[in-house]
């Protein structure tokens, strides 16, 4: 499955996107560490498999949790994208 | 002197029970119950038949909600919740459903109602909640694939509807039809935000629109919005609508234009309701996990 987490309002997008599919294949689950705003939680999707997904009290303010993991905050990469080793965490920003 | 008060955003709230199921003979019952945020709706099925709905307003309190959409399925059978013995919440307050077994997100359970309802041919489900848009992606089983929301605002939604039906003093089932009463398509409002889409609607009618004018720049402007979250994911056929949204046909007919895909559409005698596909899907999860139970009971 391809999750979508985020929001769109009146400045862009805000997307996180985890593809479980990939997801569920990984047993480092790194995501949840390396995630300075720790965003990430492993957790029972509804077909029971257990996914990395993102926190729900963080969904609506993307913006600003990822900010500072991005070229703006001085980061050449994002950790949660390094850590992830199935590639299964993509950006929209 | 009293003025009487219309409340034109008020929709008709529903209750229907299939003929000729004697529930007492049934090997299973289980329900599903959709608490949203501006309805509520719970569904009943026996071995997995649909025997009974409710959709109702949602109030200020989620368990309450759920009691009275449960109430209003089940009055008159002399069934109670008790009877039932598998119950799936969903919807926004779906963990505070208060006999529920389980709780299941909204995503699942519109892949899975629209499955059941639309037939196995849906791949896209737009679902127009009450303060919320989703587009889901689901496979020939109902099962998800991709899914996109938008719940931070609630412009372009079911809220936002009964706010211009009681701005412009038409009642909110005959919007559809009236958006459709001009000469020409007028250019979509340029704020589907649902406080300023208001003001804006105001200053439209004062600038000397009609009323079904603005309507159809309203109900354009909302086809609009839905429709750049559909492309962000993008619309494979068969294309089906759900949430109350679903029944104004002013908005669906507009997304179908926008996005060149005829959404499937229930036939005239159909007893469903799109308004009902989260608490199917739910109650049809909950069918599932209770046969997955049974046999996992019986293999010990």
């Amino acid at each position: 499955m391809i999750a979508n987490y985020g929001y769109r309002d009146g400045s862009g997008e805000y997307y996180v996107t985890i593809d479980t599919d990939r997801c569920i294949e990984c047993e480092a689950r790194w995501c949840v560490d390396a995630c300075p705003q720790s965003l990430f939680a492993i957790e029972a999707d509804d077909y029971d498999d257990e996914v990395a997904t993102i926190a729900v009290t963080a969904r609506k303010q993307l913006k600003e949790k990822c900010s500072g993991c991005k070229p703006s905050g001085g980061y050449e990469s994002l950790p949660c994208t390094t850590a992830c080793l199935p590639a299964a965490i993509t950006h929209s920003w | 002197m009293t003025e009487e008060k219309h409340e034109f955003w008020r929709w008709s709230e529903r209750i229907w029970r299939a003929d000729g199921i004697d529930w007492k003979e049934a090997g299973s019952i289980t329900v599903g119950v959709d608490v949203g945020s501006v309805s509520s709706q719970a569904v009943v099925l026996t071995d997995g038949r649909l025997f009974a709905f409710c959709s109702t307003r949602t109030g200020s309190n989620s368990p309450d909600s759920a009691i009275k959409a449960v109430g209003g399925a089940l009055q008159g059978t002399g069934m109670t919740i008790e009877d039932a013995q598998y119950v799936v919440g969903t919807g926004y307050g779906r963990v505070n459903v208060p006999f529920a077994n389980r709780a299941i997100t909204e995503i699942a359970c519109h892949a899975r109602g629209a499955n059941f309802m639309a037939g196995s041919g849906v791949r896209t489900i737009l679902d127009m909640g009450g303060q919320d848009c989703k587009v889901i992606r689901c496979d020939d089983k109902g099962k998800v694939l991709n899914f996109i929301m938008n719940d931070k605002c609630a412009a372009g939604t079911g809220r936002g509807m009964e706010v211009i039906a009681d701005t412009l003093g038409v009642p909110i089932e005959d919007i559809g039809a009236r958006s459709f009463e001009i000469d020409e398509e007028p250019a979509p409002v340029s704020n589907v935000c649902t406080v300023f889409a208001k003001s804006e609607a105001t200053a439209l009618l004062k600038a000397g629109w009609s009323v079904n004018r603005v309507l159809a720049a309203y109900c354009s402007a909302m086809a609009e919005r839905v429709v750049s979250l559909i492309d962000r994911i993008g619309v494979e056929k068969d294309f089906f609508i759900t949430g109350g949204i679903a029944k104004n046909v002013g908005v669906v007919r507009r997304i179908e234009r926008k996005i060149g895909v005829e959404a499937v559409k229930l036939p005239a005698k159909s007893n469903l309701d799109p308004q009902i596909a989260g608490a199917l899907g739910a109650a049809l999860f909950a069918y599932a996990l209770l046969r997955k139970e049974q046999k996992a009971g019986a293999a010990a």
